[in-house]
């Protein structure tokens, strides 16, 4: 048992429920925040059976603006020792279907950039309080260019990049590391029959990278590694060819 | 994107089926891929273990329940466990084993799913002393055709339960399931392996221990002929009282490539075997064994099954109640040895009663199971071995089967008038389907 809580936020998700998973076999406590209710209490009955550690479930929106302060002051109470952070939680519809209603890309945008940036600024004090702890923040390859097939999105994603690297810089001056992941192709509900994936990783893969890269108080990484490569490539196609590009 | 385009295959990779395959992660997703009807009918595909057309729906859809495998809770006194259908039984053995539990009862594969072991109605090496699993299942979370979620018990709706036990999942989809786990002193059995010279003298043997072993199991060498037929090993085992100081770390070895099928004929296997029944010693041994080595001889090579190449191969278990089970057994093996296909070991246990279920599998008598690479020929055989079978009043193992003619399974399974009747009430628009279900009409509505 170790004196670390993670809160994993967007829980019901298949790479923050193998993070939760890789985090309570090294013995420290969890809480699970999202919608599903019912679902993060089976997730987190699952946990505590499996792994032996504390596990709670707990109601989370993260459109809730107003509430994000007492749900964090909630999770500083409720966590045991330190308290930890993965924000997990993302809204990808079709993008194809965005185009045509920008109320789903109004959407999108809003869980994955606003709804992240929100309860970030509302944890942020409590970790600059207890001056230490570990943020991870699952970002994207999609926000490192836009492209055609997932630009709104992927622009919600860069934007939650930039907001991310500001936040790294305030809170490390109190001692708390804040770790951006960009997962390439991860085997979950998002990408579940989208074809010409590639290099596919499991996301017991993405978790345990995630919780490496944490422990190591890393900055910026890509999971698994090699999309880094793949991404640095895809950056530097000047701009007049990357438009013809149907990637 | 809930629908993905997926060939699957049983495990003997006879049968295969293009299906829309969905994948959900949590229960609400269950319920939304069953709600998208459009039509088609579904059926649940857990680990593909099954060796036929059970878990496949050609053109139709399929449900994984992969990520569906929580434990959702555990009493410590009793044992009571609650976990979803997608867990597998190597999961509840790596988590509760080093705890002081095990499994009530297991089928041969650790990879198996619980909810596929309810859909079977597995049963293991200790049928006589406990039954099958659905003899351990206290209730389960049923979703039914209609989007309703019922629990079904053998108090609550217990027709619907008793056709969902051994029910091939066509009375809906299992999502959690209520049994409980046996205390057990240590995660060793202790092993008793001894030679048996031929079928009279396993038969002699085995009533001699089918009462008093914990767990039984016979191997059969059956490409052995004349005086030898039958020839074999027979395993006993109990729990042990402690484990050894020093546990055994295993390798876990894979079948990376297809074998060619010349890799398989009677010389290569007959050499196999025969080297299978000479490691016992003539006066035969007793060792203490990690309780994974004696329950799952096989999942220590991942996927064997490509040791039988691209075609595939049948397997074939039958069960044959006491009164005829020395003659029928026999009749079986003659015609197996005589056929001179390249039959690995068979295995021969016996088993204690019926099941619960309308379509449970077992009944008191012995039950023979092997495979059979497919090659021409083989359909044949295995169409006598169903003659043999019914001539004999017994039971084909639907878990197995991929050949079984309808004619056969109705003689077989004298409750599957029952079990339809249940399926025309909780199910009357067909939503569950599979290609098994088609080909021995297991719904009924064909005449």
């Amino acid at each position: 048992m170790s004196d670390q809580t993670w809160l994993v936020l967007g829980g019901s998700s298949a790479i923050a429920n193998a993070f939760a998973h890789e985090a309570a076999a090294a013995g420290h406590a969890i809480l699970l925040g999202g919608r599903d209710l019912d679902d993060l209490k089976r997730s987190a009955a699952d946990i505590a059976i499996r792994h032996g550690v504390a596990a709670e479930a707990l109601a989370f929106d993260a459109l809730d603006y107003p509430g994000h302060p007492d749900f964090m002051a909630d999770c500083r109470r409720k966590a045991k020792g330190t308290l930890n952070l993965l924000l997990a939680f993302a809204l990808m519809p079709e993008q194809s279907e965005m185009e045509q209603d920008f109320d789903l890309a109004r959407q999108a945008i809003e869980a994955t950039y606003l709804g992240a940036a929100s309860i970030l600024s509302a944890a942020a004090p409590v970790f600059e309080e207890q001056g230490a702890g570990r943020i991870v923040v699952i970002g994207s390859v999609a926000g490192d260019r836009g492209r055609i097939k997932n630009y709104i999105y992927g622009s919600a994603k860069a934007g939650l990049h930039a907001f991310v690297q500001g936040l790294r810089a305030r809170l490390s001056r109190a001692g708390v590391s804040v770790t951006t992941i960009k997962p390439g192709f991860v085997d979950t509900a998002m990408t579940w029959g989208q074809p010409g994936l590639f290099l596919v990783a499991s996301p017991e893969e993405c978790a345990r990278a995630c919780l490496r890269h944490a422990d190591a108080g890393a900055e910026v990484r890509y999971v698994p590694w090699f999309w880094w490569g793949i991404m640095t490539i895809i950056k530097s196609i000047p701009e007049r060819i990357f438009k013809r590009l149907s990637i | 994107m809930m629908w993905n385009e997926r060939t699957l295959t049983g495990w003997g990779r006879t049968a295969q089926a293009t299906m829309e395959v969905g994948r959900p992660e949590r229960p609400r997703d269950l319920a939304a891929l069953l709600a998208d009807t459009n039509g088609t009918s579904i059926i649940v595909h857990g680990a593909g273990r099954s060796y036929g057309d059970a878990a496949l729906n050609e053109g139709g859809r399929a449900i994984l329940t992969q990520r569906l495998s929580r434990l959702l809770s555990f009493n410590e006194k009793t044992g009571r466990l609650v976990c979803e259908a997608g867990v597998t039984f190597a999961e509840l053995m790596r988590v509760f084993l080093p705890r002081g539990f095990c499994v009530p009862v297991t089928p041969g594969t650790a990879f198996a799913t619980i909810g596929g072991a309810v859909a079977t109605d597995v049963h293991g090496k200790n049928h006589d002393r406990v039954g099958s699993f659905g003899d351990h299942v206290e209730w389960i979370e049923l979703l039914t055709a209609d989007g309703r979620t019922v629990r079904v018990s053998p108090k609550a709706r217990p027709a619907l339960f008793a056709a969902t036990i051994g029910g091939m999942g066509l009375t809906g989809i299992i999502i959690a399931v209520c049994f409980r786990m046996k205390r057990v002193p240590s995660a060793s059995l202790q092993v008793r392996e001894r030679r048996i010279a031929d079928l009279d003298s396993f038969f002699a043997a085995f009533e001699e221990v089918r009462s008093t072993a914990e767990y039984s199991v016979g191997w059969i060498d059956a490409l052995a002929r004349g005086k030898r037929l039958g020839r074999g090993i027979l395993e006993t085992a109990a729990v042990a009282e402690a484990d050894p100081a020093k546990p055994r770390r295993d390798r876990q070895r894979r079948v990376p490539i297809d074998l060619p099928g010349v890799a398989l004929n009677p010389v290569t296997v007959g050499a196999f075997n025969d080297r299978y029944y000479r490691r016992v010693p003539v006066k035969g041994r007793e060792r203490l064994l990690p309780a994974d080595h004696f329950f799952y001889p096989l999942d220590a090579v991942q996927d064997w099954n490509r040791i039988y190449g691209k075609r595939g191969f049948y397997q074939f278990q039958c069960v044959i109640p006491d009164a005829a089970a020395r003659d029928g057994i026999r009749r079986a093996l003659e015609t197996i040895s005589a056929a001179r296909t390249a039959s690995f070991l068979a295995v021969l246990k016996t088993l204690g009663g019926e099941g619960k279920g309308m379509l449970s599998f077992p009944m008191r008598g012995y039950t023979l199971a092997l495979d059979f690479p497919r090659r021409s020929g083989v359909e044949a055989l295995l169409d006598q071995l169903e003659g043999i079978t019914l001539d004999h009043g017994g039971r084909i193992y639907l878990a197995k089967d991929a050949v079984l003619s309808p004619e056969g399974f109705a003689r077989m399974y004298p409750r599957s008038d029952v079990f339809r009747e249940i399926l025309a009430e909780v199910d009357p628009k067909g939503r569950f389907q599979s290609d098994m279900a088609r080909r021995l009409n297991l719904k009924g509505g064909k005449s």
